[in-house]
């Protein structure tokens, strides 16, 4: 058992990598964890490559280098697949969730990864909710179902926390539903 | 106890500005420092806090007015980073011997050319002679409580010098983390207000501020001005002592992280220590004995402490996170002054690291380890860690 467990979100700036590192450290953070969460900035403009980190322990994170070997790497988009190595230090047992349609032989080609890869349309569904393509929340709901790494409740009452005063209670209510969405409709 | 919060380190500085509710702030926003004023900028919009806000043109221009607001007898506080700091420079060398106790928050990041926003300490170590008290944090917990101490050390009247506080552009600035803030009654009785006694509006005690001095008296006042900063340890001490009563922490003017019986010693600032801590803790799980000695206060620099906790040291390497191009590295440079007088004086290698932002890991610094206990060193040359061939 690693003492940190690691998760690395890739995506494009504008797509919420940041946001979703951020939501899922401080749900963990609500459950009484230590946690680091922090983005990997460039020269950031929208469809940039992006990469987020979430650390989670039980005992004080002391170092403060980036995520090289993660339990879990999430790929907001396929695309980024063609240009970044998003399964770098990911072992065989770990898992990678892609926001996909469907897990074709070309997104599996894509990945460069031997292990179980996992598949949510979590563009889809933040369409069809929110009408914006913000697939960080279903993801992370996609995550909560293969690792249990956080609660959904502590996922929910961060979301709010962060969203409500800003987007109001319906749009809050969206984004729980997209997050139970990614939870239930996570395949192989 | 205080309620613990998962923020960043410049909403840990910005919490600390909360608290002390400062009669001024005046800044020019900067990457990575940006993040500090735009969350202080909420608290003055929301009404949180009674700081007159001064949006300027440029830093040159935002030191000026923190200088101004501070000489009137005003509590002003500023941040930066780099550029700003270097465009600021002018005045921020004038502002110890005009004897201002400014409290700046500086968010270290690499020095153009080439242009760079990621971390370095190449902005700080440009300014390190000029007299501002000098202040290194680890974590976001430790740049909010570093802040409170900075106040209420540049305002004792024994000392009445600025302080820089330093984090880690972006590793610190802009990471998550979980910080504990304490009570707010109990902080802001500690941070008091500050004592009226040399502003320049106290009209009933008219006074002048920067006149001119030519070499009659020059020489006098900047001897005085480094009796000043010889009480700062003293000062230092007691406020830490103040503060520990409401934090339960220590504030020494290093950290010595399981050096005790160690046969090598790194030495390496702000966020990086953590790193170092990380790469201790792996070492030693395989019975090797190493540890870090993680500088904060570097000016003064308490140059005895150091020497009596190195004594017995066989070996230390030092890293750099800036150069000091065509003479030894700053921080380097220091230790290596601080243990000339030890009779049996350590080996010592001088690195560099993580210029421009290159990140610096865990198995690097045990690597470093690795190389001090080996006794393969080269103390004429310094060595470069994780630099492309």
């Amino acid at each position: 058992m690693k003492e940190v467990y690691e998760v690395r979100m890739h995506g494009r700036a504008g797509q919420g990598a940041k946001s979703g590192s951020q939501l899922l450290a401080e749900a963990a953070f609500k459950e009484g964890k230590y946690i680091q969460s922090f983005p990997e900035y460039g020269s950031e403009r929208r469809g940039a490559p992006t990469v987020s980190y979430t650390k989670i322990a039980d005992k004080v994170l002391k170092s403060h280098e980036p995520i090289v070997t993660p339990d879990v790497v999430m790929v907001l988009d396929f695309g980024i697949m063609r240009s970044v190595l998003v399964a770098a230090g990911l072992p065989d047992t770990g898992i990678l969730i892609v926001n996909t349609k469907v897990c074709s032989a070309e997104i599996k080609k894509l990945a460069q990864f031997n292990g179980t890869l996992y598949g949510v349309d979590a563009t889809g569904i933040s369409l069809e909710l929110l009408g914006m393509d913000t697939p960080n929340v279903p993801m992370l709901g996609a995550l909560v179902k293969l690792t249990g790494v956080v609660k959904m409740e502590s996922l929910e009452d961060v979301l709010r926390a962060h969203f409500l005063s800003k987007i109001g209670e319906e749009k809050v209510q969206k984004n729980i539903s997209m997050l139970h969405r990614g939870y239930e409709e996570v395949f192989k | 106890m205080g309620v613990r919060k998962a923020i960043t380190g410049a909403q840990a500085a910005a919490e600390a500005m909360r608290q002390i509710n400062p009669d001024v702030v005046v800044a020019y926003p900067i990457t990575p420092q940006t993040p500090i004023v735009e969350e202080f900028a909420k608290y003055v919009a929301d009404g949180i806090v009674d700081t007159e806000m001064v949006p300027v043109e440029s830093e040159h221009s935002a030191m000026s007015a923190t200088v101004g607001a501070e000489t009137a007898g005003a509590r002003a506080m500023s941040a930066t980073s780099s550029q700003g700091l270097a465009l600021m420079w002018e005045v921020v060398a004038a502002t110890p011997g005009l004897r201002l106790p400014i409290v700046m928050s500086l968010v270290n990041r690499a020095l153009s050319a080439p242009i760079n926003i990621h971390c370095d300490h190449s902005d700080v170590m440009g300014v390190t002679t000029v007299g501002w008290i000098q202040i290194f944090s680890e974590n976001a917990q430790e740049v909010y409580e570093n802040t409170l101490l900075a106040i209420r050390v540049a305002e004792d009247n024994r000392v009445q010098l600025p302080v820089m506080v330093n984090q880690d552009g972006f590793i610190t600035s802009h990471a998550v983390e979980p910080v504990e803030i304490f009570d707010d009654a109990l902080v802001q009785k500690f941070v008091g207000v500050r004592s009226l006694d040399r502003a320049l509006l106290d009209v009933e005690h008219a006074k002048s501020v920067g006149p001119l001095v030519l070499p009659n008296y020059y020489f006098e006042f900047k001897r005085a001005q480094e009796e000043a900063m010889s009480k700062v340890f003293e000062v230092y001490h007691e406020v830490g002592t103040e503060l520990s009563a409401i934090t339960g922490k220590q504030y020494p003017f290093f950290e010595a992280y399981r050096i005790d019986d160690a046969e090598a010693v790194v030495v390496v600032l702000n966020s990086a220590a953590g790193t170092a801590k990380a790469a201790v803790d792996a070492m030693r799980a395989q019975g090797k004995k190493v540890g870090l000695l993680k500088p904060i206060l570097f000016r003064p620099f308490p140059y005895a402490e150091v020497r009596e906790a190195l004594k017995d040291i066989p070996v230390i390497g030092v890293l750099d996170r800036s150069m000091d191009f065509g003479a030894c590295a700053p921080v380097y440079s220091e230790f290596r002054n601080a243990l000339w007088e030890l009779e049996r004086r350590p080996a010592m290698q001088s690195y560099i690291y993580g210029l421009g932002g290159r990140d610096i890991m865990t198995t690097e610094i045990e690597a470093v380890f690795e190389e001090l206990l080996s006794g393969k060193l080269d103390p004429e040359h310094q060595r470069y860690i994780g630099l492309r061939g």
